[in-house]
């Protein structure tokens, strides 16, 4: 898939496809009137060309910086939360509001139906993600993925649905950080996130969380305590974002590609740090050159992920969703 | 005799760190000029107009605690550097020379006694060690304070001091907010009452996970508490915010915490709710 945005790490290989493009162009339109040896020398460079472009593919992918995946993360074309749940799930019933004072729209949730039908596998869920807009005005409505307190009380009494039908629970986690704002600290961001990390961590049903996109702190893990944590492969996760990092440890806005190294926010990083258990590989390019191969992908990932979990009984699940948490973190003992 | 004997003579009280350097101090709000040892006798508070120093744990251990006595636990644990985190200085030269300067471990203290003769618990956050930030040894701390409660059947008392989570640990440090949330409930589980006391400041990752937990959130006057900084809120939204914005005040008003104790009654207060919360059997 052609993409419009094109970022920085990104520009050679576009400039060297579009040259391959007018070879190919230039090959189509003039094979009929040139000789058979001059095609022959322009499909040979064509040749030559499609292997460097390969090449400079792989190196650029394979080799991504921690802040070039932080780029890909926050690509505008990134598949989010509600893509996903179209391209993975069926029979999505969206629910809305927290009951207490309206309804966030940067956090969506509601029952849904993952079938597989080759497998025969049928299970009914509760999906909750964040959700980001794709232009200005999306993005407004969407409050571009940062929730008010009220998006986290909506999760929450969704995932007290779940349980309560004895429903699985999946959520996406997509979020430049909850939002900042004086009506947010007035109906407690806090609270709202300190309530779900506490509730999140007894619920009796399997809890599966994929980072698809972006994690930012308190934002993300307000939607983040569950048995198997899932990063897709270009996503980041940390407790902040670098480039707020580097504004408070640098005293500048300009380090943050040193944040983001310093950090170690990247889904390698955080699967050597024991944080997440499993990674979602993306297509080469990112999860936005081709969504549904990479919907598909999550698909499965997901369906073994449940056969795993739906077995387990709700003790032992939260019994282990607390050992889980209760283990990470690295600090030396004395004597 | 006292119940329990201090195994460790880990109280110390000669370390004057945290009170203003010589025999008068003024006080941060209304100026007053206040003598050391006035200021000591109304426990750092300012007798003008209130205004609450800032205090370090030993401090509160030793107003909490019946004559002072109590026995600290896990002293020992100390921050490692799991990310080998570099900004303008290595995450382990800040440790250490936090720990040289200030004679701090870290940014959380343990400690058990007698609060007016019932067991309680406490964990006591310090904003001198490194603003006070969780990372991986604050977490355990905290966790390990509510398993110490659950083991002694008393309740747990955390008292907040702290900017946030700590940047060095990168994730880990986001990771204790679920940990110390998820221990938490074993403590719920037990009817073992966990008391939030919010002091100056209760910010980020603190606010967002234990501090707004309690069965009793608790607050000392005019407490910076919040989960965004100021200063982010007002670059994000770009206006000025409303005077006494995230104060103790504000939230009391605002429905999140219960009660503004003045820390000189803050045993009384405690001691006297705790007994009425004991789960008869």
């Amino acid at each position: 898939m052609a993409t419009k945005v094109v970022l920085d790490f990104e520009k050679p290989l576009v400039e060297l496809e579009a040259k391959l493009g007018e070879m190919r162009h230039c090959l189509r339109s003039s094979s009929r009137e040139q000789a058979p040896n001059e095609a022959e020398a322009l499909q040979n460079e064509i040749g030559t060309l499609e292997k460097k472009v390969e090449a400079l593919r792989q190196s650029i992918y394979k080799n991504l910086t921690r802040w070039q995946k932080v780029q890909l993360a926050r690509h505008p074309e990134r598949p989010y939360t509600l893509d996903y749940i179209y391209m993975i799930t069926c029979d999505f019933v969206e629910l809305a509001g927290d009951r207490h004072f309206s309804d966030d729209k940067a956090i969506v949730g509601g029952f849904a139906r993952i079938e597989d039908r080759v497998s025969g596998f049928s299970q009914p869920v509760m999906v909750i993600g964040h959700q980001k807009g794709r232009d200005t005005k999306s993005n407004l409505y969407r409050n571009f993925g940062m929730a008010q307190p009220e998006g986290y009380r909506k999760a929450l009494r969704l995932m007290k649905l779940a349980e309560k039908f004895r429903k699985p629970i999946i959520t996406l986690i997509d979020t430049p950080g909850a939002f900042p704002g004086i009506e947010a600290e007035e109906r407690g961001q806090a609270e709202a996130i300190a309530r779900n990390l506490y509730e999140m961590a007894k619920l009796t049903v399997p809890v599966i969380c994929v980072i698809i996109g972006e994690g930012a702190s308190g934002g993300a893990i307000g939607l983040g305590v569950g048995d198997r944590i899932l990063m897709a492969e270009n996503s980041w996760y940390s407790v902040i974002s670098p480039e707020s990092c580097s504004s408070i440890l640098w005293r500048s806005w300009n380090y943050k590609e040193q944040a983001a190294e310093a950090l170690q926010l990247t889904a390698p990083d955080l699967l050597s740090q024991g944080i997440i258990d499993r990674i979602v590989p993306e297509p080469m390019g990112g999860a936005h050159t081709a969504p549904e191969a990479m919907a598909g992908t999550l698909k499965g990932i997901l369906i073994e992920e449940l056969s795993a979990l739906l077995p387990l009984s709700s003790e032992e699940l939260v019994n282990s969703r607390i050992e889980k948490f209760s283990s990470m973190g690295v600090w030396n003992e004395e004597g | 005799m006292a119940w329990f004997k201090r195994v460790t003579p880990s109280i110390r009280t000669t370390d004057k760190r945290d009170t203003p350097e010589g025999l008068w101090a003024k006080c941060d709000s209304c100026g007053a000029m206040l003598h050391k040892k006035q200021l000591e006798d109304n426990l750092f508070t300012c007798p003008q107009c209130a205004h609450h120093f800032r205090i370090a744990p030993y401090k509160y251990f030793s107003l909490l605690f019946d004559e002072g006595e109590c026995t600290e636990f896990d002293q020992n644990l100390r921050a490692a550097d799991p990310l080998s985190f570099t900004d303008t200085k290595h995450y382990p030269d800040r440790v250490h020379d936090t720990i040289e300067k200030s004679g701090k471990t870290e940014a959380v203290r343990n400690a058990y006694g007698k609060c007016e003769g019932a067991d309680l618990v406490v964990s006591a956050m310090d904003f001198g060690f490194i603003g006070g930030s969780m990372g991986s040894v604050v977490g355990e701390k905290i966790a390990r304070a509510a398993d110490r409660a659950i083991q002694l059947d008393a309740p747990l008392l955390v008292i907040s001091q702290s900017g946030g989570a700590r940047m060095m640990e990168g994730a880990f440090s986001l990771m204790q907010m679920a940990k110390t949330a998820a221990r938490l409930t074993r403590l719920g589980e037990k009817k073992l009452p966990f008391i939030s006391l919010m002091t100056d400041p209760t910010m980020g990752g603190i606010s967002a996970s234990f501090a707004m937990l309690g069965d009793l959130n608790i607050s000392e006057p005019k407490a910076l508490i919040g989960f965004a900084g100021p200063r982010v809120i007002r670059d994000t939204i770009k206006r000025d915010l409303p005077e006494g914005f995230q104060r103790a005040e504000f939230l009391l008003e605002h429905g999140f915490v219960d009660m503004i104790v003045h820390r000189k009654e803050l045993k009384q207060r405690l001691a006297k709710t705790l007994a009425m919360m004991r789960v008869e059997v």
